[in-house]
């Protein structure tokens, strides 16, 4: 049983994961620079995989980069596993739970009693830290609820065992070796570079590029298949944007955050200055999400409402892209 | 966003007694985490998807009773699933899964069969073969 875990609560679940697995090893560090060291800001578009009927969009990486890029930049060994079996996946948990090994898990949000509707859909990749066992009961701490919570054994199984896209198969995860001294400075400045690369990919569908072809895929979703649909796609795309944290607004405020942590610590005003235009940037994205509720609603007077959204998105797109440019110069 | 331009306005996780975390600029010009109840924006998106997928699920309960299609369809939409997802949960493929919205295919499922979409759906396989709406 740990009594001494200490639940600290995240705007993004996996940061949150690695805030408090680090944090009940004794190892304070911040959720922004999680997510920077983690290079967790990205883009993609993937319009030939649908998820709730609606081309996929993603704000992020796949599941579990985030921590795996820390790691690596910071010298961390965490070991992963997965089981066939859930009852052997049961059982490596107690284990775990027994040892006082706090750990994480990758689970499918639908299932979780403890979430309101409006967030439970198919979705696979919640990251959260299991942290005791009491009566039977599963005490869990998810990082984006500001309370702990418990689950029963059959819950958690379900939630470990959901199936779809990106199906955990029980997926858990715990440190193994954490260096005693972090080196912090080529860390940022990997992760950092990393985050420019990605985002600057020359690939079509990822980073700015990727934000350039969903923004003329919005006039085409009108066209093509009429205002139901483009709303419904839209819908999906600013859930995928703002829901709990996993999204293009928070995340470009959690990472102007990283950038004047980072900043501080390098002495680099640049980065500070970076920062702030991070900040900009991220008042854009929730323009752009105002911009197309109002579109879902029907409430917009604007004409060509499309093309206006599209317009805001290729602006969005322009602005990241120099400040990339000028964020490689800067490290 | 400033921290005090943070939206406090009342939204689904807010209804279940928690917060949301984001990060905004304090008045000394610093990042800094905020606790924020929600977003109205974000909310009406939610509800409004969760009203679409509402009308579907009723669509789907209306097809099932004039006999259009099977209970299946129904209970998919229910569960918010797609084909991909329902097939996923049947460890099956999407081509056989999605012959069982017919009702003539549904009607030859076996009971093993009738028993996983009853175990997935968390009914009785009578619920499934009478299905009442």
């Amino acid at each position: 049983m740990q009594s001494s875990f200490q639940h600290k609560q995240a705007a993004h679940c996996e940061n949150g994961a690695i805030v408090n697995l680090l944090q009940n090893k004794g190892f304070t560090i911040s959720e922004p620079m999680a997510f920077g060291l983690g290079s967790g800001l990205f883009f993609v578009y993937l319009p030939f995989i649908k998820v709730n009927h609606a081309p996929a969009i993603s704000y992020r990486p796949m599941p579990g980069q985030i921590f795996n890029r820390l790691a690596k930049h910071l010298g961390i060994k965490i070991k992963r596993r997965k089981f066939s079996n859930p009852q052997k996946a049961q059982q490596a948990l107690d284990e775990n739970l027994k040892q006082n090994i706090a750990t994480g898990l990758l689970v499918g949000v639908y299932h979780l009693p403890y979430f309101p509707d409006e967030y439970r859909f198919h979705f696979n990749a919640h990251n959260i830290v299991v942290f005791g066992k009491e009566n039977g009961r599963y005490l869990v701490s998810d990082p984006v609820l500001d309370y702990t919570v418990s689950l029963s054994e059959a819950e958690l199984e379900k939630v470990r065992y959901a199936k779809g896209a990106l199906a955990p198969n029980g997926h858990m995860y715990q440190l193994e070796r954490i260096p005693e001294k972090f080196d912090w400075s080529p860390a940022i400045r990997k992760a950092i570079k990393k985050t420019c690369r990605d985002m600057l990919a020359p690939v079509p569908i990822v980073g700015v590029k990727g934000m350039r072809m969903v923004a003329k895929a919005i006039v085409k979703w009108h066209k093509k298949s009429g205002a139901v649909k483009a709303n419904y796609n839209l819908a999906n795309m600013i859930r995928m944007q703002e829901e709990i944290g996993t999204g293009g607004g928070g995340f470009r405020f959690i990472y102007a955050a990283f950038l004047q942590e980072a900043g501080e610590y390098l002495q680099n005003d640049d980065l500070i200055n970076l920062s702030k235009e991070m900040v900009e940037i991220g008042d854009k994205w929730r323009d752009f999400a105002l911009e197309a509720a109002r579109v879902v609603k029907k409430r917009s007077n604007t004409e060509n409402v499309y093309q206006v959204l599209s317009n805001q998105l290729l602006h969005i797109a322009d602005l990241e892209e120099s400040f990339y440019k000028k964020l490689k110069k800067a490290i | 966003m400033k921290e005090n331009e943070v939206p406090q306005d009342e939204s689904p996780i807010s209804k279940k007694g928690s917060t949301e975390l984001v990060y905004a600029v304090d008045e000394n010009g610093k990042m800094t985490a905020v606790q924020s109840k929600g977003w109205k924006p974000k909310s009406e998106i939610q509800y409004q998807n969760l009203e679409h997928l509402n009308q579907l699920t009723e669509q789907a309960r209306q097809n099932v009773l004039e006999g259009k299609c099977s209970p299946v369809v129904y209970y998919m939409e229910l569960h918010k699933m797609d084909w991909q997802t329902l097939a996923a949960y049947m460890k099956s493929w999407t081509f056989f899964i999605k012959r069982h919205q017919k009702p003539s295919v549904f009607k030859k499922l076996s009971d093993k069969t009738l028993q996983k979409y009853a175990d997935i759906f968390e009914i009785s396989v009578d619920d499934l073969k009478n299905f009442k709406g």
